[in-house]
């Protein structure tokens, strides 16, 4: 019985065969239509999230499972005070496997830690969203048919954003990866993770210029400013609009880019850009159902 | 200035100078009811000034705290007079319950009977991680 806490619970040779089971989900989707018969998958929502919460239960429908959703914690029982250890050993007796969002850092952990089924970080605070980097990376691997030799911008919020750090740790496991990270001062990537490059032996550069690499780049990942991620509500109105991108500042990027952002998006990607055909962000909405079923799939050793 | 010597307890040695009292803490052997001994700013060829405990009676020492606290101390056990074993510090992979995490979007803050588990994540930087939020220790 395993759960997924962190992308680096995974191998490189898993996360590529998780790749490989979602691209055949896309090609031979009845292959996958009964894998889960009889099979029950808990989403338990402690935090609001549409699309991943519906992204898990759409992944278990294709599947041929059923599901069970929490998605309202003041209407549950941790609203009764109820441990997170409780919640888990209780819903265990109940479901298959469970798919666990939380406000605090190491939520999921602790619920696996007392679950009897696997469990799957749906995103606990700003810490870990282990099946977004899933998405990224089929996302990456669709357009670029390659993980080697990429030049990758990340922008936007860089100190709290949780998928820039999960994607750089999948990304450094390869070859030859430039990093471009595009912040504000008050939002850089934090130095471990900078040391996690240089420690794996690929290069980065800071700036706080969107347009300065922008003809460099082979993917341009976006990132929101999350107002939930501040305590103070002044430093995040005076950060929010430090980046949008727009047709004009595009002008100058490859004609191959892949534009990525995990979604949400405020206004940090302009509506204008959606027709261009180098836009990926919904596609890796996607992307993202087909890795988190290929995801149950390994968790639950249907395959 | 005489201290008698033990004839079966534990003797902490090379005590950083200072830490002694922190470690008597630490270790609950204010607890004991044993005669202990803590003798400060000992002299010492190696350290200059050290501090030094003495338990007379076997007792089991966490070694992790101590690793943590005192990572040049070593620890003298002593059976009928003579030194039976000595063991030398190095720091734990895993403390838990000694330092606490101060992230205030840490479970941990929330639900205070989990036990608060630091792993080891670079021991040349003696640093360690939350195990929930992967905060560091010295960050906090």
């Amino acid at each position: 019985m395993r759960s997924v806490i962190d992308i680096k619970d995974l191998s490189t040779k898993e996360l590529e065969e998780i790749i490989a089971v979602a691209e055949d989900i896309i090609e031979n989707p009845d292959k996958y239509a009964h894998k889960c018969d009889g099979k029950k998958l808990a989403t338990l929502f402690f935090e609001p999230s549409t699309r991943t919460r519906l992204s898990f239960e759409a992944a278990m429908y294709e599947l041929g499972g059923h599901v069970l959703s929490m998605s309202d914690a003041g209407s549950s029982s941790a609203a009764k005070g109820e441990s997170v250890a409780d919640t888990a050993k209780t819903v265990s007796c109940y479901a298959d496997i469970i798919a666990m969002r939380h406000p605090k850092e190491g939520a999921p952990l602790v619920a696996a830690m007392n679950a009897s089924v696997p469990v799957i970080n749906a995103g606990d605070g700003g810490h870990n969203h282990p099946t977004q980097t899933l998405a990224d990376l089929l996302t990456i691997h669709r357009e670029k048919g390659r993980f080697d030799n990429l030049t990758v911008g990340l922008c936007g919020d860089l100190k709290f954003g949780r998928t820039v750090h999960s994607l750089i740790n999948a990304l450094t496991r390869y070859t030859n990866i430039k990093f471009v990270l595009i912040s504000p001062e008050e939002l850089k990537v934090p130095s471990y993770v900078k040391n996690e490059i240089k420690e794996c032996g690929h290069s980065y550069v800071q700036t706080k210029d969107l347009s300065e690499f922008m003809p460099e780049l082979d993917i341009l990942y976006m990132t929101r400013v999350q107002r939930e991620r501040f305590f103070n509500e002044e430093d995040y109105l005076r950060l929010k609009d430090s980046y949008i991108l727009t047709p004009e500042k595009l002008a100058t990027a490859k004609s191959d880019l892949s534009i990525m952002h995990p979604l949400p998006r405020v206004n940090e990607i302009s509506v204008a850009v959606d027709d261009d055909p180098r836009a990926c962000y919904f596609k890796q909405v996607l992307n993202g159902k087909y890795m988190r079923m290929s995801l149950i799939l390994k968790l639950l050793e249907v395959l | 200035m005489n201290i008698d010597s033990i004839k079966n307890g534990i003797v902490i040695d090379h005590i950083e100078a200072g830490k002694g009292m922190e470690i008597y803490n630490l270790l609950r052997l204010d607890l004991l009811d044993c005669s202990v001994a803590i003798i400060k700013n000992a002299t010492s060829s190696k350290m200059g000034r050290k501090d030094i405990i003495k338990i007379d009676a076997k007792i089991d020492i966490d070694m992790d705290i101590l690793g943590y606290v005192a990572p040049t101390a070593t620890v003298d056990i002593i059976v009928d007079g003579s030194l039976c074993e000595k063991k030398k510090m190095s720091l734990p992979e895993k403390l838990t319950n000694v330092i606490f995490c101060k992230n205030p979007r840490c479970i941990t803050t929330t639900e205070q009977e989990l036990p608060n588990i630091f792993n080891l994540t670079n021991r040349e930087k003696r640093e360690y991680r939350c195990a929930y939020c992967e905060t560091r220790a010295s960050e906090q």
